[in-house]
């Protein structure tokens, strides 16, 4: 079947037929994303298609029994959807005015058991990872753990033995809820409160999965462990919770991708994801969102640092309708440091509402944001970012750099930077810029050879390189060719 | 054995005030190997001659024809006229923020050849051409064109005329903003792409200066849009002796 696929994409790039492309098409449907979206295929949906709409108490009763939850966390639930229900949608950011709550799937359940090797998967949903190139990302040990969610639930889970006997626990968020639930009682919701805001009581009530990672004193996982988020039913909301918590002098980086089928009608994602960082502990946290363009992806991480730790979010949004995330680090102990890389791209239909916020709450504390936005076929970017300094934090310091490519004339770029200063002994830096790629830049790079798409997506890569330069090597090829895909056909 | 021809070629650029004719009837051929100086005072059209042949989409081909061995130029974008064999050393090069030197040349040396340069033999002809410009080694790790000087831009020009090994090349005022040793440099990779390729050349200039160095077989006299007058390099030292007042038309001299 791969052989095939391979075969026909060959054929598709080495041709120019509309005949000979339709007929590879219609002899390979999985290929019609070719050049727009690579991973809008969908599996059979036996288990989506059975599963209820809409949201109230039973709903949430239900999750919570099949789970066998604690009372506490039911209890916990359903304050939760109290909030949800309270607060009013949010009309600052992005449009959501057309996220139909009702419509939405709150809890697919697509397997039974939790994997523990990939061949344990049923075979559509292994055949998805293996399309996505997990299980080879594991195999060539680019990770030294991975956890793989379908739906609502981690349907794989592996962690290599070493880190298991140094104490690392790195598992799905429902499983260590049993057996860690020491940490559950002292940790979850502790940074991000049940009703933080809409999305976040949403996800307290119906969430389902995520990963929990604990890393004792003094350990460094120095290879990346991986989630990948994959939607796979039509009007799918997918909730997962992520606990991660760094204890002293520790580091772990964490890396989670995300993939989605190409529907007509839209789903959402709204994931919460709090992070603890212990005094002197440094936590890494990468994401590269590409989901199809019909997921809604709203999503609340928040990070809190101790004495002298150090956070650092790299943020890649790619896909998705709408996003709204604003990854925030609040700087509770003296010397802590946080720090923001977030890259966003925003194609025909799409809005990239993203930035960062910093909350010094210690003297001595420092922050950066580094923004860089594209857009282009009408696509919308916003950098939406908030400072603040509050009494006592003296001696802290903090830059924001926030720059926009326009690719064309018909997109839009914005800047909302809100910045709340209250102390004196501060030091602060902003530099906003918006560009343009101009004519003479692709004249230049067009008169060496390059076709006008690859002439863009190489301006385009070279705006983005002090991110991408960031990323572990395989994610940085990997944000490449997203640019690539996504630049092809941007010109006409 | 290439041809470059131009022919009765008119070209006008759209402007705040409408629309403006720069050049009006250019006709000129090149075979390989030969070098054409264009000489001429500013405004005169010399890199609007350039930039079009090169086809930058800001110039309006009104009327005329461009052929490279009987091929229409003109129907080309500046990819396939890359990729057909011509070149244009800007006056002007561009910065690429974020993409290396080392990227940039294997991208486009890749998109001329249509398939990338073996990478062993293909390192080493870029150091080697690097060492013969006198660019330091340190150039192929900094992003195309950001922060170098003048000359140090024009050097790099002239790197990716000897590594693209093009039939014809365009150098647009290279030797402006050249001390006399970067000048003498640039000089040699010109000479060297032209006896080691047979490359054919269209060399534009205010001054003769160059002219000590890469010796022209034919220069033409551009003013005000057209070729005022053509001859050999004996033309070149009578411009060095008395200037261009003889071509321009009384209105324009007394400007």
């Amino acid at each position: 079947m791969t052989e095939q696929i391979a075969k026909a994409e060959e054929v598709l790039r080495n041709t120019n037929d509309p005949g000979v492309i339709q007929k590879v098409l219609d002899d390979n449907p999985e290929l019609k994303g070719l050049g727009t979206y690579e991973y809008g295929w969908s599996d059979s949906d036996t288990a989506g298609a059975t599963a209820k709409r809409g949201i109230d108490t039973s709903v949430v009763e239900d999750i919570s029994n099949k789970k066998s939850e604690p009372e506490w966390m039911l209890k916990l639930r359903k304050k939760g959807l109290k909030y949800f229900e309270r607060k009013p949608q949010p009309t600052w950011g992005a449009d959501l005015s057309e996220i139909d709550f009702d419509n939405i799937k709150y809890f697919v359940r697509s397997t039974e058991k939790q994997a523990q090797t990939w061949e344990d998967l049923p075979e559509d949903i292994r055949n998805t990872y293996e399309r996505l190139g997990i299980p080879e990302a594991e195999r060539e040990r680019l990770v030294s753990g991975v956890a793989a969610q379908y739906e609502s639930e981690v349907v794989y889970h592996q962690i290599r033995e070493d880190l298991e006997e140094q104490g690392v626990i790195f598992m799905d968020t429902d499983t260590a809820l049993k057996e860690h639930p020491e940490f559950f009682e002292e940790y979850f919701g502790s940074v991000i409160p049940v009703g933080d805001n809409k999305f976040a009581a949403l996800n307290t009530a119906v969430w389902s999965g995520g990963s929990f990672v604990y890393v004792p004193k003094g350990v460094h996982v120095e290879i990346p462990l991986q989630a990948y988020f994959r939607i796979n039913t039509e009007n799918m909301g997918q909730f997962e919770r992520t606990l991660i918590i760094a204890d002293e002098g520790s580091y772990v980086h964490y890396i989670e991708g995300c993939t989605a089928p190409i529907y007509n009608t839209d789903s959402l994602h709204s994931a919460v994801v709090e992070i603890i960082v212990r005094k002197n502990a440094r936590v890494r946290y990468t994401t590269i969102q590409n989901w199809s363009t019909n997921v809604y992806n709203l999503v609340t991480k928040r990070a809190i640092v101790d004495e002298g730790g150090t956070m650092e979010w790299i943020d890649g949004n790619i896909g998705s309708k709408v996003t709204m995330k604003y990854p925030a680090v609040y700087l509770t102990g003296e010397h802590a440091k946080g720090e923001t890389l977030s890259v966003a791209f925003a194609g025909a239909g799409q809005h990239q509402d993203t930035g960062s916020k910093m909350v010094h709450m210690a003297p001595n504390t420092s922050s950066s944001i580094v923004s860089k936005s594209v857009a282009r076929s009408g696509g919308r970017a916003s950098y939406r970012g908030l400072v603040q300094i509050n009494p006592e934090a003296k001696g802290s310091a903090n830059s924001v750099v926030c720059d926009a490519l326009l690719v064309d004339t018909i997109s839009k770029t914005d800047t909302y930077p809100y910045i709340d200063i209250r102390e004196d002994d501060v030091t602060l830096g902003h530099e906003a810029t918006v560009s343009k790629v101009s004519e003479d830049q692709l004249f230049y790079l067009m008169s060496r050879g390059l076709a006008e798409d690859e002439a863009m997506a190489m301006i385009v890569r070279g705006f983005i390189e002090p991110i991408a330069r960031e990323l572990p090597m395989e994610y940085a090829l990997e944000l490449n060719r997203l640019i690539e895909l996504q630049m092809e056909g941007s010109v006409g | 054995m290439s041809t470059l021809e131009i022919k009765d070629l008119h070209v006008s650029i759209e402007t705040d005030q409408g629309t403006k004719d720069i050049l009006k009837g250019v006709s000129l051929t090149i075979n390989s190997g030969e070098i054409h100086a264009i000489m001429g005072p500013n405004g005169s059209g010399k890199s609007t001659l350039a930039s079009t042949i090169a086809g930058h989409p800001r110039y309006d081909v009104t009327k005329g024809e461009i052929l490279l061995d009987g091929e229409d130029v003109l129907e080309m974008g500046a990819d396939e006229r890359a990729q057909a064999g011509l070149f244009l050393a800007m006056q002007y090069p561009v910065e690429v923020p974020g993409v290396t030197m080392t990227n940039f040349l294997r991208t486009a040396k890749t998109a001329i050849e249509g398939e990338a340069p073996k990478l062993r033999t293909w390192t080493k002809e870029v150091k080697d051409a690097m060492e013969k410009l006198r660019i330091d080694a340190d150039f192929a790790n900094r992003n195309v064109n950001e922060g170098f000087s003048g000359g140090e831009k024009k050097r790099v020009e002239i790197l990716q005329l000897e590594l693209f090994k093009p039939k014809f090349a365009i150098l647009d005022e290279t030797d402006s903003g050249l001390d006399i040793d970067a000048l003498r440099v640039v000089s040699e990779g010109v000479n060297r792409a032209h006896e080691d390729n047979g490359m054919g050349t269209l060399l534009i200039t205010h001054y003769t200066r160059i002219l000590n160095y890469i010796k022209p077989s034919f220069v033409h006299v551009f003013v005000d849009g057209k070729v005022a007058e053509q001859g050999g390099p004996e033309l070149a030292d009578e411009l060095e002796a008395n200037g261009y007042d003889r071509f321009l038309t009384p209105a324009a001299a007394a400007v």
